[in-house]
């Protein structure tokens, strides 16, 4: 299902991360970054509700707004029941659409806020996302210092915060359509793999949104995957030319562009919901407006994984949305 | 595509585990865990003059004492992450395992946290422990007689 946008811009965002972010390639273009992994509060949990606060605060003070300004926050993270993003809509008091979609979230967020914009239901709007290394580890996987070996596919959830200010006023990013992604399952169960379980319904939404808009893959200067890591990025390229025939050029995934993956422990790099904006938001629109990329993709890929289903040997279904953004000329 | 066709495309770009570099480590370390353990149980034996039984539990409490202390502070996942199986195995994984877990849930409280979740990880392998102690003892008795 695609939409086309007249008149939705992402006036200005946020990104505020943990310390292996700030220690990656792209640590300049980030807002904020944390050296620790507690942010002064006492629990990862508290930790990951400051993101998303922070990151709404820096984003305030950039478009010079109010929290009373906001007519609506669309925002999900990875936690059970979202806490993090219901614990900070609790203390910031804007009205509050929490949403799920694993790490697809962030997208997600910047169709719902730009369907309710060019409806003209509301007059601006925040989307926010976040995920936190260790609570999320902690809650999916194994406790923090339990040091037991990781394969090579293993993904390293990303710590951080992103927000963007949607309005109808041309300034910033033009947000040109949209495609709602399908649940697809291949029958994947590997926790470790999770490129491997998105990299189909990535390619899915991809191919769907090409159809939808009658364009050719060359159309966009970019397309960039969320967090399928350096293997599930292989995976796709051949996945998308065996069963769609489109072969991706000027194609990257962010997971494999926020850690130096050769010299940080992450594994296959980086995912969690955050991984997808705090690269989009921070280095590719710095590209953008530039004008050194003007058309780019951007599918946030959500492997929609649950420890009981996978426990019970159940397959791990995935989602990909994807959002079309220009630069404003 | 079909499941099947999708597994062997997935197969093609995963990378292979270093299983015999694996095993190499494992097997080194673990051998010096071994030899550690010996050593400890030879000195409490030789130091207070006891049956090499006893000197034996010394040497457990203080491998278990050990895992448990470098697990708090903070290092001993790097180390268990290189070290594999050499670390896992023996009675220090086991260590790890509890304390990893108690420090992960001490801020959710005594009895709701550490209580409840520090043996998340370590309960399957006291479980199954138990399990297949009983059914080798009784073997024993029915063989061995």
């Amino acid at each position: 299902m695609t939409f086309k946008y007249n008149n939705v811009y992402i006036n200005d965002t946020a990104t505020i991360t943990g310390p292996y972010e700030a220690n990656g390639p792209l640590s300049k273009y980030f807002d904020k970054s944390y050296n620790d992994f507690y942010f002064g509060t006492k629990t990862w949990e508290l930790a990951e509700i400051k993101l998303i606060e922070e990151s709404i605060d820096i984003l305030l003070n950039k478009v010079g707004k109010t929290k009373f300004d906001i007519d609506v926050l669309v925002s999900g993270d990875l936690l059970n029941q979202i806490v993090a993003t219901n614990y900070a809509a609790s203390s910031l008091g804007i009205p509050l659409i929490g949403i799920y979609g694993a790490c697809s979230t962030s997208v997600l967020g910047l169709i719902i806020a730009s369907n309710m914009l060019e409806a003209k239901q509301v007059e601006n709007a925040i989307t926010s996302t976040s995920s936190h290394n260790n609570a999320a580890e902690k809650q999916f996987r194994y406790p923090v210092e339990y040091g037991g070996p990781k394969r090579k596919t293993t993904t390293f959830t990303s710590t951080g915060g992103a927000s963007a200010y949607l309005t109808r006023n041309k300034k910033g990013i033009k947000v040109e359509s949209a495609t709602i992604g399908t649940v697809v399952d291949l029958g994947v169960k590997d926790v470790y793999h999770m490129g491997a379980v998105m990299a189909p319904a990535a390619a899915k939404t991809i191919y769907d949104h090409l159809r939808e808009t009658k364009r050719e893959i060359g159309y966009y200067d970019l397309i960039l995957t969320g967090d399928l890591g350096m293997y599930g990025k292989d995976i796709l390229k051949d996945y998308m030319l065996i069963e769609y025939n489109i072969e991706l050029k000027n194609y990257d995934d962010c997971g494999s562009m926020i850690y130096d993956i050769n010299k940080q422990p992450v594994y296959a790099g980086a995912s969690g919901p955050a991984c997808a904006p705090l690269v989009t938001y921070g280095y590719i629109f710095n590209k953008m407006y530039k004008k050194d990329i003007r058309r780019v993709l951007l599918v946030a890929t959500g492997a929609l994984m649950n420890t009981t289903m996978v426990n019970n040997k159940s397959t791990i279904p995935s989602i990909a949305h994807a959002i079309s953004l220009e630069v404003v000329d | 595509m079909e499941e099947n066709k999708y597994k062997r495309l997935i197969a093609k770009y995963t990378p292979k585990e270093n299983v015999l570099n694996n095993a190499l480590i494992a097997f080194l370390i673990g051998g010096v865990m071994g030899l550690l353990g010996q050593f400890l149980t030879d000195i409490y034996s030789y130091i207070f003059n006891i049956a090499t039984s006893d000197a034996t539990m010394l040497m457990i409490v203080t491998l278990v004492f050990l895992g448990c202390l470098l697990t708090c502070l903070g290092f001993f996942d790097k180390l268990v992450n290189f070290a594999r199986c050499g670390l896992i195995i023996p009675i220090t994984g086991f260590a790890h395992a509890v304390m990893s877990a108690t420090l992960e849930y001490r801020k959710e409280g005594f009895v709701t946290g550490i209580g409840a979740n520090m043996f998340k990880l370590a309960g399957s392998v006291i479980v199954f422990g138990v399990v297949s102690a009983y059914i080798f003892g009784f073997l024993r008795l029915i063989i061995g007689g």
